[in-house]
């Protein structure tokens, strides 16, 4: 014990001037700061009086993400697909592991996990359908209000979520097999890239908004953004299931390992 | 008092970064560790949404037809870039819990005090 704390005092010590010396430079750089709520750049209002006339999109934010600066959001998306799949191979079995989960375990064992409450079923089910029809109303309307793909994208993943919860763990494979789900990710990814050539193609910029713009309020309106917003959806929607499942796999690999014991 | 209360963003957002700062530091289980690093980049969010921030603004949600609002509107490019910033800390999570979970496997133990050889 006594060794033991010996062995950290250097390192406290160290903790303490470093976080002296960074508390003296913030409280410096936040004196010399702007008092909040005299913000707000030009070009942040350059862009709320310009984005219905220009994109006919009244969500000055999904304006920004998915137009005026969509170059950098198609960034964004890529950084999230390569975590995915980063935690994939991270958590991905190696072949000398033995493939077993502890529900194949179950099955040749003939037991059942133990049932999940009515209750919680019940829920689960609700907040299902409930999920999906609350994402894709976020993931189409972020032009219109607040909202757009990234958030409507999470919610949609919250339903396979909601019923893995409520039920077992072959209905969520069922309804979220990982191939259809892969799929889903890699065309999420390339949706959003495929609209940036079709501005080269219609001899614009890449990226530039080449579709109908319709009337501003309309859900079919400000062009590739609703169609850049359902590609983020998919993409992240795919994407956090994945790592869902990922997850779920080491979970019950954990179960058997630890009943094994 | 007023600049106290105009101050009170950057104030909470140093707090928060001091906090997590703290936490990652001394933290003796990586689970831990990976929220207490949630922690300090939530003092980020903070930062962006002060520095867009005007007294009295509303959102920057433009309504067509209706007459355009006559007060201030926040800054929609720092709220932009907040968005970003909510998916790289959401990214950055999934992979170090995915680090963790190896690290369990290999070495048995989540308190980084413990692990303290390399192995190849």
């Amino acid at each position: 014990m006594r060794l033991g704390r010996r062995r950290v005092r250097p390192r406290a010590v160290l903790l303490a001037i470093g976080i002296a010396g960074l508390a003296s430079l913030l409280g410096a750089a936040l004196r010399a700061l702007p008092p909040s709520g005299s913000g707000a750049s030009a070009y942040g209002d350059l862009l709320v009086a310009r984005s219905v006339p220009e994109r006919r999109a009244q969500d000055v934010v999904a304006a920004v993400n998915f137009d005026y600066r969509g170059f950098d959001t198609i960034g964004e998306e890529f950084i999230l697909f390569a975590a995915v799949v980063g935690v994939l191979t991270i958590l991905r079995r190696r072949d000398d592991e033995e493939d077993v989960t502890a529900r194949d375990e179950d099955a040749s064992a003939a037991r059942a996990p133990p049932p999940t409450s009515g209750a919680v079923r019940v829920l689960g089910a609700g907040l299902a359908g409930a999920t999906v029809c609350f994402g894709l109303y976020m993931a189409t309307h972020g032009q219109v209000s607040p909202g757009g793909g990234f958030q409507g994208g999470v919610v949609l993943a919250t339903a396979p979520l909601a019923t893995y919860l409520a039920m077992e763990v072959s209905v969520f494979e069922k309804i979220a097999p990982r191939w259809l789900i892969a799929l889903g990710e890699g065309a999420g990814a390339a949706g959003f890239v495929a609209l940036g050539f079709l501005g080269l193609l219609a001899g614009r910029a890449f990226l530039e908004n080449v579709l109908p713009l319709g009337e501003a309020g309309d859900v079919l309106s400000s062009g590739t953004i609703l169609a850049a917003n359902v590609a983020v959806a998919l993409e992240v929607a795919a994407g956090l299931v994945l790592l869902l499942a990922a997850f779920l796999a080491e979970a019950l690999h954990r179960r058997l390992r630890r009943g094994a014991r | 008092m007023t600049t106290l209360l105009s101050h009170l963003p950057w104030a909470v957002a140093a707090w928060l970064l001091a906090c997590g700062l703290y936490g990652v530091a001394t933290s003796r289980n990586l689970v831990h560790l990976v929220v207490c690093l949630s922690v300090l980049q939530s003092s980020t969010y903070l930062v962006l949404l002060g520095v867009g921030w005007r007294t009295g603004a509303t959102a920057p949600v433009v309504v067509a037809g209706a007459p355009p609002s006559a007060g201030p509107v926040a800054d929609p490019i720092v709220q932009a870039l907040m968005l970003t910033d909510v998916v790289v800390g959401a990214t950055v999570t999934a992979l170090l819990l995915a680090l963790a979970v190896q690290v369990h496997e290999r070495a048995g133990t989540l308190d980084p005090e413990r692990l303290r050889r390399l192995r190849g």
